[in-house]
């Protein structure tokens, strides 16, 4: 275990201290961003190009009458005006979820969410594209909408998706983990039940760059160029040559720099179909970059869990099960991004990091007329929902049994001889060392001192929490038994070559949205073959340069495209150990690696450095039999397990007890994502993460009205933190390399997205202990926590 | 219409409609892409640039109400290879992830050190709280301002006098150059 | 992003010539100061002027100055085009009316205030308007204008209502006057769900203190709680009186029951009603705390005292 992490000074660039392999470094990426030079979607301009503008609903649910485009058309500058009633002649009116529904690219039947694709525009530029839209004339026949998951199931309700031929009514699945009957036993035999409805509110992911396309089809060859917001160009490849028609090797999908993704970037969205079609129709390329608004309305939302949970525990504090039935709302389409086996994700890690006798959940997604998605915002695929459930759960019981909520963890925590550990729900745990990384993180934070101070407080009616989270996360998906997109196999490819004079480029088929790719990759190639990371160039977002994989999202990048790297890498060292063999006139068998060189067993004087080697392959070297005259070499990287990474968190808020306002004072995060490659970057995925949570258990929502109205669809009320809502993070680590990576990394995307919303939430309820709460839901707004000390803790708006 | 206006130390003069917007007029008409936008209502701050020497977010700005003004862009931050010490700070303290938000941190965090040399990190949150970042979490900005807080330029015309001893002789360019 | 729809524009180059621009095209004219309120509306379509008449090089309605002798002695005068972020660096205000200090620092955010104005936030009117509140707290003469000379106005007759005001479309609000008071103390306070949002609710409030330490004058305005003008019934149980806690807790209840707010996004009722009381007692303890130390009009007033 490692203790506080040193921030080194970094000297400049160029100083011999640089590491070669892991390590503070200096990104590669940052000299085009901080010169403003990054590439993004927005910042592509073709010759010709012209600009895409979506009309959308008004409303949440209603029958199309007749839409009348004649006067957007003769607007001046503009080209084509697309209709649902044209798509569907084009047979594109409809397009496949990653969750095997369909979405509607326009509308041609009717409207199921406000802010839904009704017609597209496509003008000279984006101005004269706004201006047409209003010219379009719409009759809607207005219907009842469903916004209420609680209430889209009653008999009766109005049928979202009669398009779906048989349907009548608006559920979508059932889906259930681990063992119902054991667990009733467990509950029957339990001295203490504690029962919570505890909501995780929609919220959206949100990144600073709304999505948009660049389409450019060119009629001659048949060839489509797509500059794309995607974080999976591979997956959108594959899916546009399904939908669209047009052959996959004749499609590109580039995705160049991104203002940031958080899972909103996963999903193919009608804006992205409508500009393909857009270049198709005109023959033109034609740019479609949405407003924040659209982003907000009709791009993939996170959460929306009703969840019903319930805990079972001795007197004396030991956990024995958990239990929890879920009501998904999934809005209009079912356009969720997760593996196929898995329609609540991972959602069945909800047993957290405590060794349960019986565990048991149901999951139940609906429809309603709303917005689609459900899977994004840094979620790991629903870690998100599963560690705010049984991490508010463990506090509730806390409270219950009067028992220290760290203690109560401390007690049930997985013990580390148990790993690899099989939970009651199918997972298999790959290693963890719980307590130090709590124990840790207590000293950071100076628990006990901390307590004192709040019971001192106390006494003066002073509102003050400790908000304890101890999460294990489940990342890396994943391994292709277990784990597809729509029939594609969870894996990730990487090339390597080293070019003759020992500089080298990798490709790898993970795209960064911010995670700083190009650095972390480059690491993970030097530390395996001990050239520096500078001498490396890596290749990504980019279907034609790049080898197959399914994407950034759910921390996958580290666990799959990193444990692809590292054996290409290492290929490679293995490639060139036959060379050097050959080159030095001796046995493969007789040379020994050190990093960046083969040297004579015995004789360290003698042998070859990487570079040296790459002249040999490239050069005039007699190449042993079998292998070719080049240092490359690709792998497709199938993971035998997911990855788990864990980490404590304690949060440290006051309360104005006369405004409800919530002031975060401290956070004290400590990771253990396995081994580390980059800490500066681990770090700023940590930071990022946490300031998520507190976005979430303080301010970010997207609710709605009774007519489903979006009520959070600019910045003005979709809130999220400034500067001055956030404290100076503090972080540390603990390192329990995963037993299966090939480098033991475990992937840091997540963590603090899915583990701190709990800690910052317990501290809120801890605070308002005194008046007897013992749970609120979130965001935990002024009002709600107002609302909350006089007994009322689920305002309605 | 015609506007005119210098823009990093370059005169410009373009005919434009009147409802261009600032950032409209420096991302389509100038081409100038480091300056970005992420909403609707003047919330996010991903378009700030300076207007003499005070940061605006030039997506509530006209491209006419610029006219007679000089713009300082994130492209005109650095004085050729070298970079202004918020450049650099943002590199050194990992005060950046996607880039997204980058040029209007560090057009606003220029300003501020411009007004305010030293600032402490309440100063610096409250200089940047108009402006969201979702990836870094400020923090590591905070440490970025402070990063050029500690190593300004050496210039003649803006002598600061208790200025670290080892300020970084590298960035031997004035102030204006740097500005320019 | 949303984009405006089409207009003309037209930079004027004085009041006077602002006044005849108004004249010449008529009431689909807009003037345009910061542009922080009226852009907005327009990228949204929400506002669709003709023509927008660019304020923005009239330097003559940008000056804050207090004048001590002639026809205005005793008043403090703001000039319409003056920026937020003037006003809030001005150590002049700062020490005559902290109560405007207080409520800049809550405004917007930092970046807006160095456009938006003060001119532009009273005529935009919202009722979740700031300096809406604090000049009416403050007793303020707004100076309006026209093609046939100068009204000026009470800030009850300045505002007719959310959105709207005594401004007609030919005129320009050139500058509001304060007035100057000795013994005098001023605090606005505000909750927001996060740093720059619009106000959940907010108070302000000025106390002038007799010499014999009881209460001379008493003001205090609501925002954001459908409160209409200041708040009388609560600034009239404290006049007269001994400035004490129960006092303030009087005129707390008494804004509470005064005002009348909606249920939004940003609370239900019985929350906004409470904060009107709540903050009202911050507010009124401040501004006594401030006007005890305040020996008169040009005595700097103890800033960091928070009652």
């Amino acid at each position: 275990m490692t203790l506080l992490e040193d921030r080194p000074t970094n000297p400049a660039a160029g100083d011999d201290n640089r590491p070669i392999g892991y390590g503070r470094i200096q990104r590669k990426e940052d000299p085009r961003f901080v010169r403003g030079k990054g590439h993004y979607v927005d910042d592509i301009v073709l010759p010709g190009m012209l600009h895409g503008a979506i009309l959308r609903a008004p409303v949440a649910h209603a029958r199309l009458v007749s839409i009348d485009t004649s006067e957007a058309l003769a607007h001046p500058g503009v080209h084509a005006v697309i209709t649902g009633t044209d798509l569907q002649a084009l047979g594109l009116a409809w397009a496949p979820t990653l969750s095997m529904d369909v979405q509607a690219v326009l509308v041609t039947d009717k409207v199921r969410f406000q802010g839904q694709e009704v017609a597209f525009v496509v003008a000279d530029d984006r101005y004269a594209a706004r201006d047409a839209l209003e010219l379009i004339r719409v009759d809607y026949d207005l219907l009842p909408p469903v916004i209420d998951a609680r209430t889209a199931l009653d008999p009766g309700a109005p049928v979202i998706r009669d398009d779906l031929e048989g349907r009548t009514d608006n559920h979508i699945f059932d889906w259930e983990a681990g063992d119902a009957t054991e667990t009733d036993a467990v509950f029957a035999a339990a001295d203490v039940v504690v029962s919570q409805e505890i909501i995780y509110p929609r919220v959206h992911p949100a990144p600073m760059e709304t999505c948009g396309a660049v389409a450019d089809f060119d009629p001659i060859d048949g060839r489509l160029t797509l500059y794309e917001t995607t974080q999976a160009p591979h997956a959108h490849r594959t899916l546009f040559a399904m939908v669209a028609g047009i052959p996959e090797h004749k499609i590109r999908v580039v995705s160049p720099d991104i203002g940031g993704g958080f899972g909103n970037k996963v999903g193919i969205y009608p804006g992205y179909i409508l500009a393909v079609v857009g270049s198709i129709v005109t023959g033109k390329p034609v740019k479609w970059v949405e407003d924040r608004s659209e982003n907000l309305m009709s791009t993939s939302f996170a959460r929306d869990y009703i969840m019903q949970g319930s805990i079972a525990a001795t007197k004396d504090g030991t956990i024995l099960g958990l239990r929890t039935n879920v009501l998904a709302d999934h809005g209009a389409f079912n356009a969720t991004a997760q593996p196929t086996k898995y329609p609540a994700g991972f959602f069945h890690i909800f047993t957290g990091s405590y060794d349960l006798k019986a565990a048991h959940c149901t999951v139940t997604g609906v429809y309603t007329n709303k917005a689609p998605g459900g899977v994004a915002y840094a979620c790991s695929f629903r870690v998100t929902e599963a560690v705010y459930l049984v991490e508010r759960m463990v506090d509730i019981l806390a409270a219950k049994l009067g028992m220290d909520p760290a203690e109560l963890r401390l007690k049930n925590f997985i013990k580390p001889e148990q790993f690899p550990y099989a939970n009651k729900t199918g997972w298999e745990y790959d290693s963890g060392n719980y307590e130090p990384t709590m124990r840790l993180s207590m000293q950071m934070a100076g628990y006990d001192e901390l307590r004192q101070e709040q019971k001192e407080k106390r006494e003066r009616g002073e509102l003050m929490g400790i908000g304890i989270s101890f999460f294990t996360e489940t990342v890396g998906a994943g391994p292709r038994k277990h784990m597809d997109i729509l029939g594609l196999g969870m894996n990730d490819g990487a090339e390597l070559r080293v070019h003759p004079t020992g500089k080298a480029v990798v490709r790898i088929s993970v795209q960064s949205q911010g995670q700083g790719h190009e650095t972390t990759f480059a690491q993970i190639v030097a530390e395996e073959l001990g050239i520096p990371p500078e001498d490396i160039d890596v290749v990504h977002g980019d279907t034609d340069q790049t080898p197959f994989g399914l994407g950034t999202y759910g921390s996958r990048s580290t666990p799959v495209s990193g444990g692809a790297v590292a054996l290409v890498a290492r290929k490679v060292r293995e490639k060139a150990r036959f060379i050097a063999a050959a080159m030095l006139e001796t046995r493969p068998e007789d040379l020994e690696w050190e990093k960046g060189r083969w040297f004579v067993k015995g004789d360290p004087s003698i042998g070859k450095t990487v570079a040296e080697i790459a002249m040999g392959a490239h050069g005039t070297v007699a190449l042993p039999e079998g292998i070719d005259g080049n240092l490359d070499a690709e792998v497709t990287y199938d993971p035998p397990n997911l990855t788990f990474p864990f980490g404590a968190y304690i949060c440290v808020v006051d309360i104005d007890p006369g405004t409800g306002h919530v002031k975060v004072r401290r956070f004290i995060a400590v990771d253990d994502c396995g081994t580390r490659i980059n800490p500066m970057i681990i770090e700023g995925q940590v930071h990022g993460g946490l300031t998520d949570g507190v976005g979430m258990a303080l301010m970010e929502i997207i609710e709605f009205d009774t007519e489903g109205n979006c009520l959070g669809g600019s910045f003005m009320d979709y809130l999220i933190p400034t500067a001055m809502e956030v404290p100076d993070w503090e972080t540390g680590f603990t390192v329990t390399p995963s037993p299966h990576h090939p480098i033991g990394a475990k992937g840091i995307g997540e963590s603090a997205t899915v583990g701190s919303p709990p800690a910052i939430v317990n501290a809120v309820v801890d605070a308002l202990a005194p008046f007897g709460i013992t749970h609120m839901d979130m965001p935990c707004t002024p009002a709600r926590v107002w609302e909350a000390m006089q007994g009322r803790p689920r305002p309605p708006i | 219409m015609q506007v005119t206006m210098t823009v990093n130390g370059t005169d410009i003069t373009e005919e434009i409609e009147p409802r261009v917007l600032l950032v409209h007029f420096i991302r389509d008409v100038l081409r100038l892409t480091g300056t970005h936008w992420g909403c609707d209502t003047s919330n996010c701050g991903t378009c700030v640039v300076l207007m003499d020497g005070q940061p605006v977010k030039s997506c509530t700005v006209l491209a006419m109400m610029a006219d007679g003004h000089s713009i300082t862009t994130v492209e005109g931050l650095a004085t050729g290879a070298v970079l202004d010490p918020v450049q650099q700070g943002f590199m050194e303290e990992h005060g950046l992830q996607c880039g997204f938000c980058t040029p209007g941190m560090m057009l606003t965090a220029r300003a501020l050190l411009d007004h305010n040399p030293h600032p402490d990190d309440t100063e610096i949150r409250q200089a940047i709280s108009g402006q969201i970042c979702r990836c870094t979490g400020y923090a590591t900005i905070v440490r970025s301002v402070k990063w050029a807080a500690e190593h300004p330029v050496l210039s003649n015309a803006d002598t600061d006098t208790d200025s670290d001893a080892d300020a970084d002789s590298a960035h031997g360019a004035t102030a204006d150059e740097v500005r320019a | 992003m949303q984009i405006p729809a089409a207009f003309d524009y037209v930079r004027a180059s004085t009041v006077d010539n602002a006044l005849a621009l108004l004249e010449r095209h008529g009431p689909e004219s807009r003037i345009l100061a910061g542009g922080h309120s009226l852009l907005p509306m327009m990228k949204l379509r929400l506002a669709r002027p003709e023509w927008l008449i660019d304020i923005n090089d009239l330097f003559e309605l940008d000056f804050v100055v207090h004048d001590t002798s002639g026809p205005d002695a005793g008043t403090l005068r703001i000039g319409a085009l003056t920026r937020h972020t003037t006003l809030l660096e001005s150590a002049q205000i700062e020490a005559l009316f902290p109560i405007i200090t207080d409520a800049e620092k809550v405004i917007a955010d930092p970046i807006v205030r160095n456009r938006g104005t003060i001119g532009g936030s009273l005529c935009q009117a919202d009722p979740a308007e700031d300096l809406s509140t604090v000049c009416e707290v403050l007793g303020a003469i707004a100076v309006i204008r026209g093609a046939g000379g100068q009204r000026l106005l009470s800030m009850d007759e300045f505002h007719r209502g959310p959105y709207e005001t005594a401004v007609a479309h030919n005129e320009i609000l050139c500058e509001v006057r304060l007035p100057v008071r000795s013994r005098t103390g001023s605090a606005y306070e505000k909750v927001e769900r996060r740093v720059g949002d619009w106000a959940v609710a907010a108070a302000g409030a000025s106390l002038t203190l007799a010499p014999d330490g009881t209460i001379e004058a008493a003001a205090i305005g609501l925002t954001a709680v459908g409160q209409t003008g200041t708040v009388t019934e609560a600034a009239a149980v404290l006049v007269g009186r001994q400035p004490t806690e129960a006092l303030f807790v009087e005129a707390g209840r008494l804004a509470s029951v005064a005002c009348d707010p909606i249920a939004d996004q940003r609370g239900p009722i019985d929350y906004k009603r409470h904060l009107a009381d709540e903050l009202t007692r911050r507010v009124l303890r401040r501004a006594f705390a401030r006007a005890a130390a305040s020996e008169g009009p040009n005595a700097p007033a103890p800033a960091t005292q928070e009652g």
